[in-house]
């Protein structure tokens, strides 16, 4: 009885310190925002770099262009996976709408592997290459990570952990992609794998990190 | 005394009657409507509550009292510790309550920020439970009440909390030394010390809170 007042009386002064709150917008307008951001670094390095080379690329190997289609779909629906996870009720569920987008690419890019141990006239990247694109996935993956983080803050993820992870898929998926403007090779086995080292990296990286981060509404 | 009613006085009665029984239909079926209508209710009130409407807010929470405290009984929680986690579901829902969008599910939230704080709530009761040793045997046959040991352990114990309390954050530490230690009333200290009663309630609640915290070794 002294339980159930004291509850009446939580809900009276919690009444008492009400203030106008603002909604959080909607998942896929944040997903929006943020996909701007990696719009932004798409069109500086086409402008570095040109849409020249990427194109004949594309003519020469198509699958390296389903590829990029399957990481940019891959990493749109992984984010916008996060923003939706940050809304509590909303079904864990959604963690799997990535999947076929990420089968997409792994499997185009494990195409394109074959077809250079069919054909090996193909540049394949050496070991020194490869780590430059572990690089590169690596070190653009941590702002694109930070910036989707920073998006979440005023959410309030129930399962920080799979949220995190859906921000290091979005991340290494959107880096991967924006890597195809400035690729310099086919892609080959070391290539995939290296590609396939820094997604796990900066999920690994997301799911230790971003799970703490993006808890402070539940403390 | 029916002998006396003139027929005035019974068609006086008859009205008075009716109207008696109109408002208790329109009570009934305010108060136990069907479900979507409750939640459609719930779901309007929090919305208002959202802009700032006090009433609004008051009785969605009142009315979230039973949704919550189904949620936690599916988790499994005991009937003793529902009214912590209603408390404790009702403070998340203060910090959190930005997160609802009115066009989805209000009790779908709802429960899930629920069901994350009846998880806590047995996480931690299964903490206490192991570290503590349960032997009813002991309990019969060893008194401690006259042990010498028992006297500088209270003084032990009373150091403790003195440090606790002294390490609160100053509002926190002021609710729980008035209200809680001198046992002063929520008036009497709210005129001394110029805070809102509400306020007040607030800091007592997440101080307990903290102490409870300090003292069990929660997270």
């Amino acid at each position: 009885m002294a339980e159930s007042r004291l509850t009446e009386s939580l809900i009276q002064s919690l009444g008492e310190q009400l203030t106008p709150v603002r909604r959080l917008p909607p998942a896929w307008l944040r997903t929006l925002g943020w996909l701007l951001a990696v719009a932004a670094i798409a069109a500086a390095l086409l402008m570095h770099y040109g849409a020249g080379p990427m194109m004949r690329r594309w003519a020469m190997a198509p699958d390296i262009a389903i590829a990029g289609v399957g990481a940019v779909i891959t990493a749109v629906s992984a984010a916008w996976v996060a923003f939706t996870l940050g809304v509590p009720g909303r079904s864990w569920r959604w963690v799997w709408l990535p999947l076929p987008s990420l089968l997409l690419w792994v499997g185009a890019s494990g195409l394109g592997c074959m077809r250079d141990w069919l054909g090996p006239n193909a540049h394949i990247a050496k070991i020194n290459e490869a780590s430059d694109c572990l690089i590169f996935i690596v070190s653009l993956s941590v702002p694109l990570s930070a910036l989707l983080i920073w998006l979440l803050r005023r959410a309030c993820p129930l399962r920080p952990v799979l949220a995190a992870i859906m921000i290091g898929l979005a991340s290494s998926a959107a880096s991967a992609a924006l890597l195809e403007i400035c690729h310099a090779f086919a892609v080959a086995a070391t290539d995939l794998l290296t590609h396939a080292m820094a997604v796990a990296i900066v999920v690994a990286l997301n799911a230790l990190m971003g799970g703490r981060l993006l808890q402070p509404a539940l403390k | 005394m029916t002998a006396t009613l003139t027929a005035p006085r019974t068609i006086g009665l008859d009205i008075v009657l009716s109207r008696w029984a109109r408002t208790d239909f329109i009570v009934s079926d305010a108060a136990a409507p069907d479900g979507d209508t409750q939640e459609r209710q719930r779901a309007a009130w929090m919305a208002a509550a959202q802009g700032g409407d006090r009433r609004a807010y008051e009785r969605v929470l009142a009315a979230s009292v039973p949704v919550i405290r189904m949620a936690a009984r599916r988790q499994g929680v005991a009937v003793d510790l529902l009214d912590d986690v209603v408390q404790e579901t009702l403070l998340t829902v203060h910090r959190v309550r930005h997160t609802y969008d009115p066009s989805r599910s209000y009790d779908a939230w709802l429960s899930a920020l629920a069901a994350r704080r009846a998880i806590d709530a047995l996480r931690s009761q299964g903490r206490r439970g192991s570290r503590e040793v349960h032997d009813e045997h002991a309990y019969d046959t060893h008194a401690d009440v006259d042990d010498a040991t028992a006297a500088p352990e209270r003084e032990q114990e009373a150091l403790r909390l003195r440090e606790a309390i002294a390490s609160l954050p100053p509002g926190q530490r002021e609710a729980i030394e008035q209200l809680g230690l001198k046992e002063r009333s929520l008036a009497e200290v709210s005129a001394e010390t110029g805070r809102q009663t509400g306020a007040l309630k607030v800091n007592l609640h997440r101080a307990l809170k903290a102490l409870r915290t300090r003292f069990n070794g929660e997270p």
